[in-house]
């Protein structure tokens, strides 16, 4: 198995342990101020993007790669990141291209993929 | 004091007699949950730069399978559940993202293709790409200034 | 017809809760009250495209069933009161459209099934000969206009209650043999500043306690005098909040009061954390359960308080607190 090599699994446990702290944090988050789900995604997002715009989280993305990456600071993170490169490389101009290019293959599949979703499926009761 | 004397003294008589989440149990499964899906995407990340994908196409292709896995669960009716078991688990990664585009989109079916999905479609998700984006622009600007 | 005290009328010829008929949703069908249901659905579409018409469809059918039942051609109706939780009552009215009665729609949020019954009450004792009333509530529809879309992975706090899917519909005469409609309390709106929407039985507690001693003030009677004291939808939270807040003003309905929230659902097998809600889960339990221990005498005296929170989703956006408000009436052999 050749992908199976490719597989840092020290990489994984130190993803494993960011990322599900990152989600506790959100868990005590909705657990004790009653925020709603959206309002959490926002604060996350925004924190993201205002710790990747200081550099802090470069240094937990580079210890935790995906696990810092894949929870909605990492989509800020992202966003950020992609302003500053913007900023290199046009100048101010970069500030308005650069974020949402960084973000875009997962902007556009959101949309795409959502409205896929709904083309082909009926939301259903919870039974619970 | 009575509880009903004022609404303050009300409000915190109604916080006592209401339940807490049980939050203990709750963050566990957020914990294992949230990251099982940040190493998932680790797996793929890993995959991605073994064939040799730069380090941000590899990060894009982790957050679309990771999008399309969220869009296919919420539309098979599964996401919910997992959503309820695993709570912020599950709505922090970019799953829970997906999810609050994909569940308004067939919430909103009914009222039609063109108002109804495509424009209740960003109703939860919708805050996170103006305040994201917006923050990012000011990041950029910040940083146009400074150097 | 004359009033007591501030709030109270009671009858001078007490009108006859004639007929009562219910349907409710599959989840309501596998609670503990699913034997005294005259239809249960295996889904809640109901054959519709939509929960918005699906719900119409309940009240429309629950309304043929209690006429059919009651053996009044609906020719014979006078008026009809109806109301529901979505915006501007369409449920009701559209679904009720093709009636051909006189109709009054209603709201009071889920007071609305006892507030239609108060009116009825006083149209009978005015002369009118027979009144139906009908109200009804769809978790589906009611999650999307209150809160999230259905498929939002998110957790629902404890406080949280389940709105019932279901609607039940009675037929008031002014002559009959009972049960009697004896006496009408109205609430008045209270507001004691809770803002969660998720703790709708805390924020209407306040307003079942005012009707509830409105109601023993002005008739002179005490809680041993029922059989039974039975609140909307308080829930688990609001049961417990309204028996110490009536024991703390001086009322033990501790041995006698229970909550259609609590007994519609079992919070263990069904995990509806407070318990069920909406204008449906007062409507159906009386409608099912209520009548029916009426009729076999099982209850002679029953005093039923229906309680309403009156916010929408703007309300709740805009920050404001929940105005509560609860209608009692009271249902003798």
């Amino acid at each position: 198995m050749n992908w199976l090599q490719a597989i840092n699994w020290l990489g994984i446990l130190k993803c494993f342990i960011v990322g599900g702290a990152i989600c506790v944090i959100g868990q005590i988050l909705i657990d004790k101020t009653k925020l709603t789900s959206a309002r959490i995604l926002v604060i996350f997002v925004t924190a993201g993007a205002i710790l990747g715009g200081l550099g802090v989280y470069q240094y937990i993305v580079d210890f935790a790669g995906a696990g810092a990456t894949v929870p909605l600071t990492g989509f800020g993170y992202n966003l950020s990141k992609g302003a500053i490169e913007g900023v290199k490389q046009y100048g101010l101009l970069g500030a308005f291209i650069g974020g949402v290019k960084n973000a875009a293959g997962g902007i556009a599949a959101a949309i795409f993929f959502g409205y896929i979703a709904s083309l082909i499926s009926k939301p259903k009761m919870k039974k619970q | 004091m009575k509880p009903l004397d004022t609404q303050k003294s009300y409000q915190e008589y109604v916080d006592k007699k209401s339940p807490n989440s049980p939050i203990l149990k709750n963050c566990f499964n957020a914990f294992w949950v949230g990251g099982l899906i940040c190493s998932i995407g680790q797996i793929i990340m890993d995959i991605c730069k073994h064939n040799s994908l730069d380090i941000q196409l590899s990060g894009t292709v982790v957050s679309i399978i990771l999008i399309g896995i969220s869009a296919l669960l919420t539309g098979l009716n599964i996401f919910n559940k997992v959503g309820k078991f695993a709570g912020a688990g599950s709505l922090v990664p970019i799953t829970g993202f997906a999810n609050s585009i994909v569940s308004p989109a067939m919430e909103y079916k009914s009222e039609g293709y063109v108002m109804g999905v495509g424009g209740k479609m960003f109703t939860v998700a919708g805050p996170v790409l103006v305040f994201g984006i917006s923050t990012s622009i000011i990041v950029g600007i910040i940083y146009f200034i400074i150097i | 017809m004359k009033k007591l005290g501030k709030q109270t009328i009671k009858f001078d010829n007490p009108p006859t809760v004639l007929e009562a008929a219910t349907i409710v949703g599959p989840k309501e069908a596998e609670g503990p009250l699913a034997q005294y249901f005259d239809k249960c659905l295996e889904d809640e579409f109901w054959g519709e495209k939509t929960w918005e018409k699906a719900e119409s469809k309940i009240i429309k059918e629950t309304v043929n069933t209690v006429v059919s039942k009651s053996g009044i051609p609906s020719g014979s109706i006078d008026y009809c009161f109806a109301g529901d939780l979505l915006n501007q009552c369409i449920s009701s009215s559209f679904g009720l459209r093709e009636l051909n009665i006189p109709f009054l729609g209603i709201f009071g949020a889920c007071s609305t099934f006892v507030e239609g019954m108060s009116l009825a009450a006083i149209f009978a004792d005015s002369g009118i000969s027979n009144i139906l009333c009908a109200a009804s509530s769809h978790f589906c529809s009611a999650e999307k206009q209150f809160r999230f879309p259905l498929e939002l992975g998110n957790q629902r706090p404890p406080s949280a209650q389940w709105t019932v899917t279901g609607a039940g519909a009675t037929i008031i005469c002014n002559s009959g043999n009972g049960p009697y409609i004896t006496h009408v309390t109205t609430g008045k709106i209270v507001d004691m500043g809770i803002k969660d929407a998720n703790n709708m039985g805390a924020a209407m507690a306040p307003a079942a306690l005012s009707t509830l001693l409105a109601h023993f003030q002005d008739t002179g009677r005490s809680p041993n005098y029922y059989d039974v004291i039975l609140t909307g939808d308080l829930g688990y939270i609001g049961k417990e909040i309204l028996t110490e807040l009536a024991m703390d003003k001086g009322y033990n309905i501790k041995n006698n009061y229970n909550d259609c929230g609590v007994l519609i659902f079992d919070k263990n097998s069904q995990d509806t954390h407070s318990g069920g809600s909406g204008c449906g889960c007062c409507a159906s339990v009386f409608s099912g359960y209520l009548m029916h221990e009426l009729r076999n005498k099982k209850l002679s005296r029953l005093l039923l308080i229906a309680t309403g929170a009156l916010m929408n989703s703007t309300s709740s956006q805009q920050g404001e607190s929940i105005p509560g408000i609860a209608h009692a009436i009271s249902i003798e052999l």
